[in-house]
């Protein structure tokens, strides 16, 4: 009888599948870049200390 | 080492895929920006702990992965509520083809444990090494390679094997068939 494969047999057609479409999924927020709040956040931090500040304000409560 | 503006601009070129990670891990983009923005605060914070020339995207998805955990657990019950949300807002999308494939993807990937959630994702999208992912997880190489091989069996049933088995036609003639043995 025939028998659709259900464990083991993998098929490399099923894998490349799940394998393109995590990346277009991943992909697709890649390409959205650097959202202006991080670019300035880097920006404006001189060093440890400021963030270690800001962490400290933001995990406060 | 100290924050110098070509290090700036290194965490600044891996805030992409430390958003799309976070995106996968949480499937919620306002708590994923939440997470990168802590990632990035903890990062500069504890700069001086940074190895100079070792692998910076690792170190900062590090980062990420362990607050993930601790806000995970954290919020585990607040967890429910997002996600019921999250599924909301998929509905009501319109229901183009593309889409609607992407979103049984993505409900798909959220029905995999943890564990091998994060590991086929370091790998297979992030482009991570078993070995880097190893060390990002903090555990063995051989244990990423189990995970992501589980992830990737599960992800298989529940996308397409599942799926093969709808035809239930032909089990229902094979029913009514059966016993004469073809």
């Amino acid at each position: 009888m025939k028998e659709v494969k259900k464990q083991g047999g993998l098929n490399a057609e099923i894998q490349s599948r799940i394998g393109h479409q995590l990346r277009a999924m991943y992909d697709d927020v890649v390409r959205q870049g650097v959202p202006d709040r991080f670019a300035e956040l880097i920006r404006k931090l001189d060093g440890p200390e400021a963030a270690a500040e800001l962490a400290k304000k933001d995990g406060g409560e | 080492m100290p924050l110098t503006d070509s290090l700036r601009d290194d965490i600044l070129a891996s805030v992409p895929s430390l958003r799309a990670f976070a995106i996968s891990l949480s499937g919620n983009g306002d708590r994923a920006d939440d997470l990168v923005q802590e990632t990035l605060l903890r990062a500069i914070a504890n700069i001086d702990s940074f190895q100079p020339g070792s692998n910076l995207p690792a170190w900062l998805f590090t980062i990420l992965r362990n607050l993930f955990r601790s806000d995970y657990r954290k919020r585990r019950r607040e967890v429910e509520d997002a996600e019921g949300n999250y599924a909301k807002t998929l509905k009501t999308q319109p229901a183009q083809n593309a889409h609607l494939e992407f979103e049984e993807f993505r409900t798909a990937l959220d029905k995999l444990p943890q564990d091998q959630r994060e590991a086929l994702i370091l790998v297979g999208a992030s482009g991570f090494s078993y070995e880097d992912a190893a060390a990002i997880c903090g555990c063995a190489v051989g244990t990423i390679k189990s995970r992501v091989n589980r992830a990737r069996s599960k992800l298989s049933a529940l996308l397409y094997v599942d799926g093969a088995e709808d035809f239930g036609p032909d089990n229902t003639v094979r029913a009514v068939i059966g016993g004469n043995g073809g």
